[in-house]
């Protein structure tokens, strides 16, 4: 079943040649739009029950109008998006706060803005206040209040009632670590108990751990749909050809997507991984010293050229990446036709799972400007735990572990 | 319309919650607090009756009173201040609160609910403070004050109507929130608030019915000062054309509350 459902959502802004155009036409006299912008158009997409979709996206991709849209703040010109219960939005956290009044009179304030019946908002203030966690500060006016606390209020009130669908923006990261934690548990939770999620964010990292799906937007078009992986790639590949090169994608045997882009001055002729034992390896064992070795060939002059890697894990977060700019051994003016054979050496201390290695061939020190080639899932291996002792996480940190019992101490009364 | 009436209905607790932490926040820091908006028409009071007492007080017929022309003013500005504070307020709504309607998704026809039961709120304190000073100045409260319920409503809803439909309007169009306050201004001098009808020459003095609002402030007068009855026939013309206009607003409001947000 799906909880929300875009369906050919287009949002166009007209100008009138005069605003007096735009009055008339409310009262019914015909008056034709001077220009229209179409800043979304043929915008379709679903998310069932319990499914996270993350919006990806460059600035004025359209991705703000797009929740507004969904948050029904805004009329779509065309399509239609409908949702199978209540939509909640966390887009600007503490809206409409006043400062003079205290926190649990704004959350009544805020509460009956999304349309709270008042023995409702009174059930859920308890555990509004528990949650925000901010002591006496609950009943002081808000003025008196850290930032930090009042986005601990804005969060608490605008979660305290499980919607079906609901819309994070930019908005994840908000207050302290510890209330970071705290406010992805709960949006984790109500995904767990079927609510739905749309969220649009810059942050990778966010959107490859909630995600299930991602779509990217550019000048108001779906650009890609897909799992977060491929479509996060595609986006980065994007970002460095802005200026309009080629960004190829090719399947690989496990049905992932790799994506190659890049102005082909240079570009890798070959990766491989070798273990300890100098063979060829795709699997290799927690904390062992393995070599990979890149062989790049110049194609075209440049003036400089820096090969960059990362090791990314299964969910496309990278895990470690660095590049010869960082470690001064940039190559000037490498010549057509040349070749070069690298050997990046260094001790797996990962924890068990799949990786992917990502390989970077540019200029400078990052790949936004000056993008030879840039090549996702270069390689994947595995990492399998043979010796070492059991662990969890994505580290090996060798952990050594040392306990003595201790004697009971004995109260003295006074 | 009537699914607006029905979201207003939904939302008549946060309508009425935010009504209420209006008047909390203005006494919330400063020593008089709301009473500020009870002093400031009655300085108003104070520094008219001060000039221009001498000058008008002889020509207000038939009441004996020495605190008369006092008591003429306090009956015509508080119809005036009802009426030009819902203007005033819903010309700038819309705008002042761009923010949240770009954000928030709620019945946007309780923005101006709100500023209207504030508007009505701030106006029956106002009256109280006034029938207080009526018993300084000897003059009692009469059955025939009752008759402010509906004049009150008549205005409001005049207010109303005019304020929306140029609150919508100045989103688009912003020099409306510029030109209001001075059409306001002419119209306080062109209606008699200040100065009793008489002293218009009795040729000119028939144009007055061409001001909407006379036959709404006279009826204010009279049933303050003289403790009689308004006009009801008058009355009843504007309250029909006031029923029109109101709907034309809310109409106006309904074909241009999706737009809005694409202008904030």
């Amino acid at each position: 079943m799906n909880a929300l459902v875009a369906d050919n959502v287009g949002k166009a802004f007209r100008a009138y040649r005069s605003e007096w155009h735009r009055l008339g036409r409310w009262l019914g006299i015909p008056a034709v739009p001077a220009e229209e912008n179409w800043v979304l158009r043929h915008v379709s997409f679903a998310i069932a029950r319990g499914q996270a979709l993350g919006i990806v996206g460059p600035n004025g991709a359209g991705k703000s109008t797009l929740l507004k849209i969904v948050t029904g703040t805004m009329r779509a010109t065309e399509g239609t998006v409908q949702a199978a219960g209540r939509i909640a939005a966390i887009l600007e956290l503490g809206m409409g706060f006043n400062p003079e009044l205290t926190a649990r009179q704004n959350v009544r304030h805020a509460a009956g803005l999304m349309g709270i019946a008042p023995a409702e908002i009174e059930a859920a203030m308890p555990e509004i206040e528990r949650f925000a966690e901010i002591g006496d500060y609950f009943d002081q006016p808000m003025r008196t209040h850290s930032s930090g606390m009042q986005v601990r209020v804005a969060f608490a009130v605008a979660t305290a009632w499980r919607p079906e669908v609901l819309i994070v923006d930019e908005a994840l990261s908000v207050g302290d670590a510890y209330f970071q934690h705290k406010s992805f548990d709960r949006i984790r939770e109500f995904q767990r108990q079927g609510t739905s999620l749309l969220i649009a964010s810059h942050d990778r990292a966010a959107i490859l751990n909630l995600c299930d799906r991602a779509v990217l937007l550019d000048r108001g078009r779906v650009l890609k749909d897909g799992v977060p992986e491929e479509v996060l790639d595609f986006y980065n590949a994007l970002i460095a050809e802005r200026e309009s090169r080629t960004v190829a994608v090719e399947r690989l045997r496990d049905g992932r997507a790799r994506t190659v882009s890049g102005t082909g001055e240079a570009c890798v002729e070959e990766i491989a991984l070798y273990d300890s034992n100098g063979r060829t390896t795709e699997q290799i064992d927690v904390g062992e010293t393995v070599e990979l070795h890149v062989r790049v060939g110049v194609r075209r002059p440049v003036p400089t050229l820096v090969l960059g890697f990362g090791i990314k894990d299964r969910l496309g977060q990278m895990i470690y990446g660095t590049n010869t700019w960082h470690t001064g051994q940039v190559i000037e003016r490498p010549q057509p036709g040349e070749e070069y054979r690298f050997v990046i050496a260094f001790r797996a201390n990962l924890g068990v799972g799949s990786y992917s290695i990502v390989t970077a061939l540019h200029a400078r020190d990052t790949h936004v400007t000056g993008n030879y080639e840039w090549r996702d899932l270069a390689l994947v291996f595995s990492v399998v735990n043979r010796e070492k002792t059991q662990f969890e996480g994505c580290n090996w940190l060798e952990a050594k572990i040392t306990y003595e019992r201790q004697q009971r101490r004995i109260l003295q009364s006074v | 319309m009537s699914g607006m009436l029905q979201s207003l209905w939904r939302y008549r607790h946060f309508v009425l919650s935010s009504i209420r932490n209006e008047l909390v926040t203005r006494f919330a820091r400063s020593k008089l607090g709301g009473l500020w908006m009870v002093i400031s028409p009655l300085a108003q009071v104070a520094i008219y009756a001060l000039i221009l007492s001498n000058l008008l007080a002889a020509r207000l017929p038939g009441i004996e009173n020495k605190y008369a022309y006092a008591i003429y003013l306090m009956a015509g500005l508080l119809a005036w201040t009802l009426f030009s504070d819902i203007i005033t307020r819903c010309l700038t709504l819309f705008v002042d609160q761009g923010n949240l309607l770009k954000k928030m998704s709620f019945p946007r026809i309780t923005l101006p609910a709100i500023a209207v039961g504030s508007s009505l709120l701030n106006n029956a304190l106002l009256f109280l403070a006034m029938l207080g000073i009526f018993a300084l100045l000897g003059h009692d409260f009469t059955a025939a004050m009752l008759w402010l319920v509906p004049l009150a409503a008549i205005v409001a809803a005049f207010a109303l109507g005019i304020g929306l439909a140029l609150g919508v309007i100045n989103v688009f169009v912003r020099d409306v929130g510029q030109a209001v306050p001075i059409v306001l201004q002419i119209w306080f001098w062109l209606t008699p608030i200040v100065y009793p009808s008489g002293i218009i020459a009795e040729e000119y003095r028939r144009w007055l019915y061409l001001n909407p609002l006379y036959p709404v402030v006279e009826a204010y007068q009279r049933t303050l000062v003289y403790g009689s009855a308004p006009d009801l026939g008058g009355l009843a013309y504007l309250a029909a054309a006031v029923a029109g206009l109101l709907l034309f607003a809310l109409l106006l409001f309904r074909r241009a509350a999706p737009e809005m947000v694409d202008a904030l």
